[in-house]
């Protein structure tokens, strides 16, 4: 029997506030930063849990963006997100 | 039905609202903001130029004090004559370099009818910058290693150990962080030449700078604490902008803090947090710090509160604030006329 892919799901630091403008907060550090529309789109799917592989499937919808290109983008993204404590860690 | 306001007449030092500002104006703030008073407050000023002084809308009338090197009987003389006049209720000292003066006068000042409520003697001396590794060791706190120095010969030997960069401090006021011998020697002699020795060499911790401002009602409670992220700094080191944070760590360590040392009155807590999440305690400021009108703002009114342990009242226990206020300084010209300063500088009341 094969068991199904484990799926990589990310976790926002909790004590981290996004505005529906983009703009994070980090209440333990009082750190900021801004993101832009694509990053406010990706931040809100890993809020909801969205396995990477489905953010990334998501973006290649709605965005003109090569899978090589995403890939290199989206994996930056988030190694700056964990850098910035912004994400917290991740469950396979 | 609305409840009727107290009459009540405060007095307060710390009208330098400068670019490295004294806490009595923001002190002041708090206690205007108050729903419980009605306050008339008394500026005690040691220079003419302190612009609280001519703040009209928050401060009724001034009156030069003596400075502390006079002494607490030269004080208490003319306190004496400003309690003729005015008849304070409160005292509020908010300079580090006036406490000991005002808490040496303080049981005097008590039997003329002006309460005070400030650190006891024991708790003041403990932690000053120079008893720091003492204070880290009693209460088991995080505290980087400090070293009261009274010459240049023994920067070498404090860097060899702890390695650039190091902190130089003043007894009471002034740091420097120092990035080799020269930097080191550089700022201990502008801390010696303004302040006298000794002077204190830190070991630097790397990580983020918070504080903490904290009340502690003398028995072990801790009666609100708020804490804060400088989001802009001067050169001066001191903060333009900060925002509260959420940090129930550093919160407890305050409530560990006042709870152990049975704190008195108000404070600032110095801290670091490391890369590790470990926080350092770097000084306690026995006093409400300038940026204490943030803690107001966030929900925390701590100068009203400080006058109501002052008086006795029982005093309302803050246990949240409002996290991501921020405050942000400004500078402002203040139009007088001479003739205020003429009567300040003849007359030493205005």
């Amino acid at each position: 029997m094969f068991s199904k892919p484990k799926k990589t799901v990310m976790n926002l630091n909790k004590m981290v506030a996004i505005s529906e403008n983009g703009f994070v907060f980090d209440a333990e550090t009082g750190d900021s930063y801004s993101l832009n529309p694509a990053g406010l789109n990706i931040i809100e799917m890993i809020k909801k849990h969205t396995p990477v592989e489905d953010i990334k499937n998501q973006i290649l919808k709605e965005y003109e963006v090569t899978p090589e290109t995403l890939d290199k983008s989206l994996d930056d993204f988030i190694w700056s997100l964990k850098g910035f404590n912004i994400v917290e860690k991740e469950e396979d | 039905m609305k409840r009727k306001k107290t009459d009540i007449t405060v007095a307060a030092t710390g009208l330098n609202n400068v670019d490295n500002p004294g806490p009595g104006i923001p002190v002041i703030r708090g206690i205007k903001d108050s729903k419980e008073f009605n306050p008339r407050i008394i500026g005690l000023a040691y220079e003419n130029l302190e612009p609280g002084i001519y703040m009209k809308e928050l401060v009724d009338k001034s009156y030069h004090i003596p400075y502390p090197t006079a002494g607490s009987d030269v004080l208490i003389k003319r306190l004496e004559y400003i309690h003729g006049e005015e008849k304070i209720n409160v005292l509020i000292p908010n300079f580090d370099a006036e406490l000991y003066t005002f808490m040496k006068a303080s049981g005097k000042l008590g039997e003329m009818g002006i309460k005070t409520f400030l650190p006891t003697l024991e708790q003041f001396e403990e932690r000053h910058k120079a008893n720091l590794n003492e204070f880290g060791k009693k209460y088991s706190l995080y505290v980087p290693y400090s070293k009261t120095v009274v010459s240049e010969r023994e920067i070498k030997n404090f860097a060899e150990e702890y390695k650039y960069p190091i902190y130089v401090k003043g007894k009471f006021y002034d740091a420097y962080s120092a990035y080799d011998y020269d930097e080191a020697r550089e700022a201990m002699n502008k801390i010696a030449a303004k302040w006298g020795f000794p002077v204190i060499l830190q070991q630097y911790i790397s990580g983020n700078e918070v504080n903490v401002v904290a009340l502690g009602d003398g028995k072990g409670n801790m009666v609100g604490a708020v804490a804060m992220r400088k989001l802009y700094i001067t050169d001066k080191g001191k903060a333009w902008a900060g925002v509260t944070l959420a940090d129930r760590k550093l919160i407890e360590l305050t409530e560990k803090v006042i709870g152990e040392t049975s704190w008195r009155g108000g404070m600032e807590l110095e801290i670091i947090k490391d890369k590790d999440g470990k926080y350092y305690l770097l000084e306690i400021n026995p006093r409400l710090p300038a940026w204490v009108y943030l803690a107001v703002g966030a929900g925390q009114n701590l100068p009203e509160a400080l006058v109501k342990l002052a008086l006795g009242l029982n005093v309302e226990h803050y246990d949240k604030y409002e996290v991501g206020k921020i405050f942000i300084r400004y500078s402002y010209d203040m139009i007088t006329d001479i003739n205020e300063f003429e009567k300040l500088s003849l007359y030493a009341e205005l």
